[in-house]
């Protein structure tokens, strides 16, 4: 594969040609034009898709790589927090074996695809361990946010099969938000349509999680 | 092909879950992009490319005729299912069965089906529908304890059928659309999960799509 110089390869990962077709549709049900929003990267991101190569997917597949790094990382430091209810620990435990899961296979995928897997970014959750309070909302945090970024991302896949596994694992999130949100007595489902987010708008929600 | 110790782990877990082990073949062995550049790379999985044959695809196509051809026959296939959630809570409201918060979440939920019947109607409409008739339906209401249980399965059901319906939309609008209805039925899944004593993520890491075969075989007792 050529290592192709481009002014910004990170644009080309997140065009969509069709996406700016006018075509019709529940227009207001989804921040429509959030999708085809494409501004400034953040560094962390820019390695990431520099290490990969051209082909569009496997930059999708090393921003979400990043995702799950993030969300692993934080439930692994988790399970040190003192005082977790026995039902959150329990969470802890299945949804962090869980994310680690989707690092080793989004991991295995991009290499089997040719690309080269990003590595796992330096990370720094502030006080998010300081209590189950804060330890949950910092959860909530996350779940929501991998939801909202496979599901603006997702669109963009060109591979079907790839697609579909994507679909498995924003499931799979939206699974877990879901639960942590109503473990804490909060809205599991805050909307009747999840939100999708560029890529440029997660990055700059995981950015204080950066270290 | 050069194995490291995280791809090993990751086979030896894919060969003794045989969902799993389903899924990673579609996703590496695949007739589309994924399956070709392996192929193009010389890479010795050509012989997963072999056994990825999937035995959905012809029933999928069958199906699709049913509810008319391409994404608007997708929108009216969803769009059934979400006017049998959506009259399934409603029927569980009139029941009485609920109160308090169990209540409030009951028709939360219907309030977001009743908004995803209207979202895939006007879809359905500006595809140059028309959009699928809302399917005449009975559930049975006994007690609380199997209308939440059956709350679930409808809810796993509907996650699973958005998950396996999505690679077939073409437009990428609506499948974004799509997507963002598949996460909150996800979402819905998961509580009732938990509320009747399941695991709220019982396919594991990767939720496993269900075909339209099998989803309108589920439903087929709840039609009327």
């Amino acid at each position: 594969m050529q290592n192709q110089v481009q002014a910004s390869p990170e644009l080309a990962a997140i065009e969509v040609e069709s996406l700016n077709r006018s075509t019709f549709l529940i227009r207001g049900v989804l921040a429509a034009g959030a999708i085809y929003g494409a501004a400034s990267m953040t560094p962390i991101i820019r390695k990431a898709f520099a290490q990969g190569a051209s082909k569009g997917d496997i930059e999708i597949l090393n921003f979400a790589l990043t995702l799950e790094y993030l969300e692993a990382a934080f439930y692994k430091e988790g399970a040190n927090v003192k005082g977790l209810s026995e039902e959150v620990a329990g969470y802890v435990e299945t949804f962090g074996g869980e994310e680690q899961e989707h690092v080793d296979a989004l991991k295995a995928t991009i290499t089997d695809l040719g690309g080269k897997p990003v590595e796992a970014p330096a990370v720094d959750f502030g006080d998010a361990f300081s209590s189950q309070d804060a330890f949950i909302q910092t959860a909530i945090t996350f779940e929501d946010l991998g939801v909202s970024a496979y599901n603006g991302a997702a669109p963009m896949i060109e591979s079907k099969d790839l697609l579909a596994t994507a679909g498995g694992i924003v499931q799979v999130e939206a699974r877990h938000a879901a639960t942590i949100r109503f473990a804490a007595g909060e809205d599991p489902t805050p909307q009747a349509f999840d939100p999708a987010l560029t890529t440029d708008e997660v990055l700059k929600a995981v950015q204080p999680f950066l270290a | 092909m050069s194995n490291t110790p995280r791809k090993q782990s990751a086979v030896t877990r894919l060969a003794r879950d045989p969902v799993s082990r389903r899924r990673f073949f579609a996703l590496t062995g695949g007739t589309t992009a994924a399956g070709a550049l392996l192929v193009a790379c010389g890479d010795d999985e050509e012989e997963t490319a072999t056994g990825t044959t999937s035995s959905s695809s012809t029933t999928d196509e069958e199906m699709t005729s049913q509810f008319g051809e391409g994404d608007l026959g997708i929108v009216n296939y969803a769009l059934t299912l979400e006017y049998l959630e959506a009259a399934f809570y409603a029927e569980v409201v009139k029941s009485g069965l609920f109160k308090g918060d169990d209540l409030a979440l009951i028709k939360q939920i219907g309030a977001a089906e009743q908004e995803h019947v209207d979202a895939l109607t006007a879809t359905a409409k500006q595809l140059g529908g028309p959009p699928a008739e809302a399917p005449m339906a009975k559930f049975p209401l006994d007690d609380a304890q199997s209308v939440l249980e059956l709350a679930a399965t409808v809810e796993n059901l509907g996650a699973a059928a958005y998950l396996g319906a999505a690679a077939m939309i073409e437009d990428p609008e609506i499948l974004a659309a799509a997507l963002s209805i598949h996460s909150v039925e996800g979402r819905h899944a998961a509580v009732l999960n938990v509320l009747t004593g399941q695991e709220p993520t019982p396919d594991g890491a990767f939720a496993m799509g269900a075909d339209m075969q099998t989803v309108l075989d589920e439903v087929q007792p709840f039609l009327a």
